[in-house]
């Protein structure tokens, strides 16, 4: 009677996404996107510093408009892992934990995303 | 590694159509995951065409008129029918809950019940809780005192120690809240759970309790307690209204701020 393997219950398919899942895997995305941007920085650090082709290939990166649309995906989520971290850091001193609370925390958190990020590019 | 996708046993197919009535009115459909263990075959999704007006309010009542009227071979856990006994949860509408309070008047379009997500699945609704329950004794949850209880009396408590663990004692362990939780899904195995964190905590903040620092000291581990996240879906999944995401954050907390080899 009983099958050596039972079938596992259905899960990502089925879960309706929750402000609170989706806001999460998006700040661990946000982190992965940081680190290939945090390199990309360093590089045109270093670029300015040191005269050279691989300096000029850097720099003149910033040159096509496409590249461009990358730094504002970049600064959003720079300014969403941020934001989102503070969040964070304030259900690690135990505050902010009922469901509203989360729920509103976190919509604030994605609007205030796209307002700083609105403010950087307009101020630069 | 998480596996995201379900394993080739476990894919869903195209179940059977069971229509109601033609001259019924007031119709809803129900889409109920089938699994039977007795054939090879993959599980399923069945549609039951519900004649609401001779149907109960609740989701359970759906599945109990189910089993009555079309197939009663349907299998699901159900006892008390007023969600104090935790046996029908699942996975209904895409959040976890339990089918005994849950109205299907709550709930827009078809009604879709599967079991409870990234679980070993028995027999159509019926989930393997071997682990869960395994998870739960493994946080000894009972009260552990260096002093024999006072002659001919309880051990007696204020009303505020007692308040602290009114909530977290609720808890009727319907797993609800761990198997909404992605964490739990990839590293069931490892990390214990928002269901066996609350019950440890409830016990961290029993005042009559003397063990808090061997019971901290045993959650100190990088699965066990800190493959939490603070996803927080576990609190919103609780039919109970506890806030198990919270215990957790204290449970964390305890760790940071207590010296444990004191």
């Amino acid at each position: 009677m009983t099958k050596e393997t039972r079938p596992l219950s259905p899960h990502l398919s089925v879960y309706r996404w929750q402000v609170t899942n989706t806001l999460s895997i998006i700040h661990r995305l946000s982190g992965v996107i940081l680190y290939f941007g945090g390199l990309y920085l360093s590089l045109w650090i270093a670029a300015v510093a040191f005269e050279g082709p691989f300096s000029r290939l850097i720099v003149s990166l910033l040159d096509y408009s496409l590249f461009n649309i990358v730094l504002v995906g970049l600064s959003f989520v720079f300014f969403y892992h941020s934001l989102n971290g503070i969040r964070h850091l304030f259900w690690d001193v135990g505050k902010g934990f009922e469901p509203e609370q989360v729920r509103n925390s976190g919509i604030t958190m994605v609007l205030l995303t796209l307002v700083m990020t609105g403010l950087f590019w307009w101020f630069i | 590694m998480a596996e995201f996708t379900l394993p080739k046993n476990s894919k869903m197919e195209k179940g059977r159509y069971y229509s109601a009535d033609k001259s019924t009115q007031n119709l809803r459909k129900f889409h109920v995951y089938r699994y039977d263990p007795s054939d090879d075959a993959n599980p399923r999704v069945d549609t039951y065409e519900i004649n609401m007006d001779k149907c109960g309010p609740m989701v359970l009542d759906g599945l109990i008129k189910i089993k009555t009227d079309y197939d009663s071979s349907l299998t699901f856990r159900r006892s008390c029918r007023e969600g104090i006994c935790g046996s029908c949860s699942h996975n209904i509408n895409g959040v976890n809950t339990l089918a005994c309070i849950k109205p299907i008047k709550d709930l827009k379009g078809d009604i879709r019940i599967f079991p409870l997500p990234h679980m070993d699945v028995v027999k159509d609704l019926v989930v393997d809780l071997t682990n869960f329950y395994e998870q739960y004794s493994s946080v000894e949850p009972w009260l552990k005192s260096d002093s024999p209880a006072p002659e001919g009396s309880e051990r007696l408590q204020s009303k505020n120690d007692q308040e602290k663990i009114d909530k977290p004692s609720a808890c009727i362990l319907c797993a609800c809240c761990s198997t909404s939780c992605p964490s739990y899904w990839w590293n069931g195995d490892k990390y214990l759970g928002p269901a066996a964190l609350l019950a440890s905590y409830r016990w961290l903040q029993d005042s009559r309790d003397d063990a808090t620092k061997d019971r901290l000291k045993d959650l100190n581990d990088s699965s066990k307690l800190y493959r939490c996240h603070t996803i927080m879906n576990c609190s919103l999944a609780c039919p109970k209204e506890l806030n198990p995401g919270q215990a957790i954050a204290e449970i964390k907390k305890m760790i940071a701020t207590q010296d444990l080899n004191e």
